[in-house]
């Protein structure tokens, strides 16, 4: 009986051991799973397909470009290690060796023109990608790991282009359809994670690629959630389902921020939220003198109007009222940062009386009326900030009724002008890129002005425009750049309001490098 | 009854007509799907040539037309926004939604039915009377409001239910349910009784005004001098004479939980129909919103055929005739 129980001891303690130790080994594996919980609804998987911004997140995850963009908007190297203008048309690309494939084949120049030219074959595509490669006439295989682009004109912004277009595997893509990638078959690429799989509009699951070229992410598998409604997805950082999340609810940011169980990360947005203004010469549809009567001339289209507009408006009680804080005011087109902000623009200092005199001195001493419109489902707090500039507009004279609509109504009646005062958005890396759509004269055969609701027209700053455009030499181009914004922006061809910030909330343990691009990269995120 | 069925499904041809047509001049008169999905560094030609390329550059009634052309080959047209056939799309989703709303329906009947048979039973009680008092709530609470509450009480304080999202999958016939897993299950509970919360008050109301009208009459009264168990009389004849409202209500209510289960599905994240729906409104993703609709609108066809059906087989007195019956 002695002898039994020794035995039956033994074996308890060896049983308890390797539990013990199993149930160690066991959390450190599952200690390196991330779970993400995204605001909105990834479409497709095929990085060509759709160009929206949570279709490029994702696609960031499984494929690379020949150049990346940092957490600043910065271009850095991607999948070409060094990049040079030969001459005014051609640029030289120079592709990192050693670069493998999910699949394990080499990566060549054979697959980066493939890429190049496949956008242009999705004729499917209601927003293809084709913007940033119809700049590029010939490309030219000058051996495996080189590679040159030719462009029609000299084209200063080709290398921001070449970051947007994803280098998919020539073998896997080759006779590929987008339905291939949406079930994962053609999914081969670079980056840092392997696809796993895909339930549309529920969860999307990636597992780290272990022989990814800018060295292992520090997570096994990271599962992507999709909770488009704020208040769930906050919900879900809460209890636990999700370990992060991104575009936190502004009203629920004061309460985050004093549990301790969560951190959080925040950088201003490449978002700059502004008033396109209808600078056309006859009467104005929505502007109309005290008694209801349409006024002969558009009173936008006088510049001291304006002016008397922008300095009526108080950025800062906007920015720390309406948008919680969450905001910074802006005084130009780009946020801070950017290639081509202009650090002499100042934000506009607000004036009441100033404006009143001005619009006094345009011949409007009483003020008119104004109807101003803006989405109700875009921004953060658009419809808020919409009827908080009204109010400042009150104050000066101007008698101001609000009308805000769905998106999908939105930009389809601003696109024929018919607004006199309209909210937009605008998110871009580079200064002459935002100018062109926004400020440059609209022009249907150059593709200029396409955002330009206002139609602000003004042969100089479209002069300095141009020629940033086709600058080479990127520090001559930011030059240009500058002097367009400020050209552009003292004749306030717009009227800057705030740029936003993105915001994103952890669990405590986790640190994330808070991206201008609004982009959520799982590779970003790092135990602290 | 074959004719009758018949006669059903040529209205319904009509009536799937007339939706498509109602939806096609909607949509077009909102806005034009291109301005949503276009990429915002296109330029003008790039959107002409677009616009070209999806068609919405022909007239209304031509684009109507090459629609009825493809849909009569089965073919529902492409999403703008996925790029997959539309059609493809709904159904994938279909099973999540039938899923919820089965479930829904199964809570509804199992909550409300014993409930409601209570308060008819023992109408001046306390039980009775709490039990409608309660079943108030049930119609006059915010459906949203009401996911969020259980939400934060059940996912993030007490921590005993995930809180939102589908669960694991397994596939039974082909089709992908999450209901015969744990970890489905526990996905399931609070979605299905944040849609079934409307259901169950309205069938506690029905089944207690149906047991109190049922037990004043006279096959009661006799079976009851039969000698009849109270078990019996109340669970097989009762029962069984109040079913036809609580039929009825029900296979329609059916017919709007799976169609409009947009509130539930968008606050627990629930990867169904009701959520591609109002994110296809959004994005005007004419093709999923066309596909969509004309679904329900055979959805609920066939329901209110199978009720009529079953009346039949329920009711003897009934005969199954179209608009004179």
């Amino acid at each position: 009986m002695f002898g039994f129980k020794r035995k039956n001891l033994s074996a308890l303690a060896l049983v308890g051991a390797l539990a013990c130790s199993a149930s160690l080994m066991t959390h450190s594996a599952l200690a390196a799973d991330l779970k993400i919980g995204l605001s909105a609804d990834v479409s497709s998987l095929d990085p060509h397909y759709l160009n929206i911004a949570p279709n490029v997140a994702f696609s960031a995850h499984i494929f690379d470009a020949l150049l990346n963009v940092d957490a600043n908007g910065k271009l850095v190297p991607g999948l070409a290690t060094s990049w040079r203008a030969v001459d005014g048309t051609t640029w030289e690309f120079k592709l990192r060796r050693g670069v493998k494939f999910h699949d394990g084949s080499d990566f060549t120049a054979d697959d980066v023109i493939f890429s190049m030219d496949r956008p242009a074959k999705l004729t499917n595509s209601p927003g293809p990608f084709t913007a940033y490669t119809k700049q590029i006439v010939a490309k030219k295989i000058v051996d495996p790991y080189t590679v040159r682009l030719t462009t029609a004109a000299p084209y200063g912004p080709l290398t921001l282009d070449v970051s947007a277009v994803f280098i998919v595997s020539k073998k896997a893509a080759d006779k590929a359809g987008t339905d291939d990638f949406n079930s994962g078959k053609a999914l081969i690429g670079t980056g840092p994670y392997k696809f796993i799989s895909f339930k549309r509009g529920d969860r999307i699951e990636v597992a780290r690629n272990d022989q990814y070229w800018g060295g292992k992410s520090d997570w096994d598998k990271v599962t992507f959630r999709i909770i488009t409604n704020s208040a769930p997805r906050l919900a879900a950082l809460l209890s636990g389902d999700v370990d992060a999340i991104e575009a936190v609810p502004t009203a629920d940011l004061s309460r985050l921020k004093n549990n301790a169980k969560f951190s959080f990360a925040q950088k201003i947005s490449w978002r700059t939220i502004f008033w396109e203004l209808d600078q056309s010469a006859g009467p104005a549809r929505y502007v109309t003198d005290k008694a209801g009567k349409p006024l002969p001339k558009n009173p936008l289209a006088d510049v001291r109007v304006r002016q008397a507009i922008s300095k009526a408006i108080n950025r800062q009680a906007l920015v720390e009222r309406t948008m919680e804080g969450l905001a910074v005011p802006a005084s130009n087109i780009v946020s801070p940062g950017i290639f081509g902000y202009n650090d002499a623009l100042k934000v506009e200092a607000y004036d009441p009386e100033g404006a009143k005199n001005l619009l006094a001195q345009a011949g409007y001493p009483n003020g008119f009326t104004l109807t101003i419109h803006g989405p109700n489902d875009r921004y953060i707090n658009d419809e808020q900030v919409v009827q908080t500039v009204a109010q400042f507009l009150n104050r000066i004279g101007i008698q101001t009724k609000v009308e805000t609509l769905p998106l999908s109504v939105y930009f389809s009646k601003a696109r024929t002008g018919e607004f006199s005062m309209s909210l937009l958005g605008w998110g871009t890396l580079a200064g002459d890129f935002g100018l062109r759509t926004l400020v440059g004269t609209p022009n249907a055969e150059s593709g200029w002005g396409s955002w330009n609701w206002g139609k602000y027209s003004n042969p100089a700053v479209d002069k300095l425009i141009a020629a940033s455009l086709s600058s080479v030499d990127q520090n001559k181009r930011e030059v240009f750049a500058k002097d367009a914004a400020a050209l552009a922006l003292r004749n306030y061809a717009v009227v800057p309001l705030h740029h936003q910030y993105a915001t994103w909330a952890l669990r405590k343990g986790l640190k994330y490098t808070a991206r201008t691009d609004e982009f959520t990269f799982a590779h970003q995120f790092h135990p602290e | 009854m074959l004719d009758f069925i018949l006669r059903r499904l040529s209205q319904s041809i009509l009536v799937l007509a007339v939706m498509s047509l109602l939806v096609f001049i909607s949509v077009y008169a909102i806005g034009n799907p291109i301005d949503m999905l276009l990429s915002p560094d296109a330029d003008q030609l790039e959107r002409a040539r677009t616009i070209a390329a999806f068609g919405l550059d022909k007239p209304l009634w031509q684009q109507y037309f090459i629609f009825i052309q493809q849909a009569l080959s089965g073919d529902l047209g492409r999403s703008f926004s996925f790029g997959t056939p539309a059609l493809g799309l709904i159904l994938e989703r279909l099973p999540a939604t039938l899923e919820l709303a089965i479930c829904a329906i199964v809570i509804a009947i199992a909550l409300g039915i014993p409930l409601g048979l209570w308060a008819g039973l023992r109408p001046n009680s306390w039980s009775g009377k709490s039990i409608m008092a309660v079943s108030i709530l049930g119609f006059s609470l915010p459906t949203f409001w009401v996911g969020l509450m259980l939400i934060m009480v059940f996912a993030v304080q007490l921590g005993w239910l995930p809180s939102g999202g589908r669960g694991e999958t397994t596939l039974l016939f082909g089709v992908p349910v999450s209901f015969l897993t744990l970890d489905g299950l526990q996905h399931l509970l609070l979605p299905a009784f944040n849609l079934a919360l409307f259901n169950i008050a309205l069938v506690i109301r029905l089944t207690r005004a149906g047991a109190q009208e049922a037990l004043l009459q006279d096959y009661v009264k006799f079976a009851r001098a039969k000698g009849l168990r109270n078990g019996r009389i109340i669970g097989v004849h009762v029962l069984k004479n109040i079913l036809i409202p609580i039929v009825t209500v029900i296979a329609l209510q059916f017919g709007s939980i799976i169609a409009f289960a947009i509130v539930t599905e968008s606050v627990f994240a629930w990867p169904g129909m009701g959520k591609l729906i109002i994110d296809s409104i959004r994005v005007l993703d004419r093709p999923v919103i066309v596909a969509y609709l004309m679904l329900i609108v055979v959805l609920f066809i066939f329901i209110n055929l199978v009720v009529d059906v079953v009346y039949s087989i329920l009711d003897p007195r009934v005969r199954l005739s179209d608009a004179k019956g």
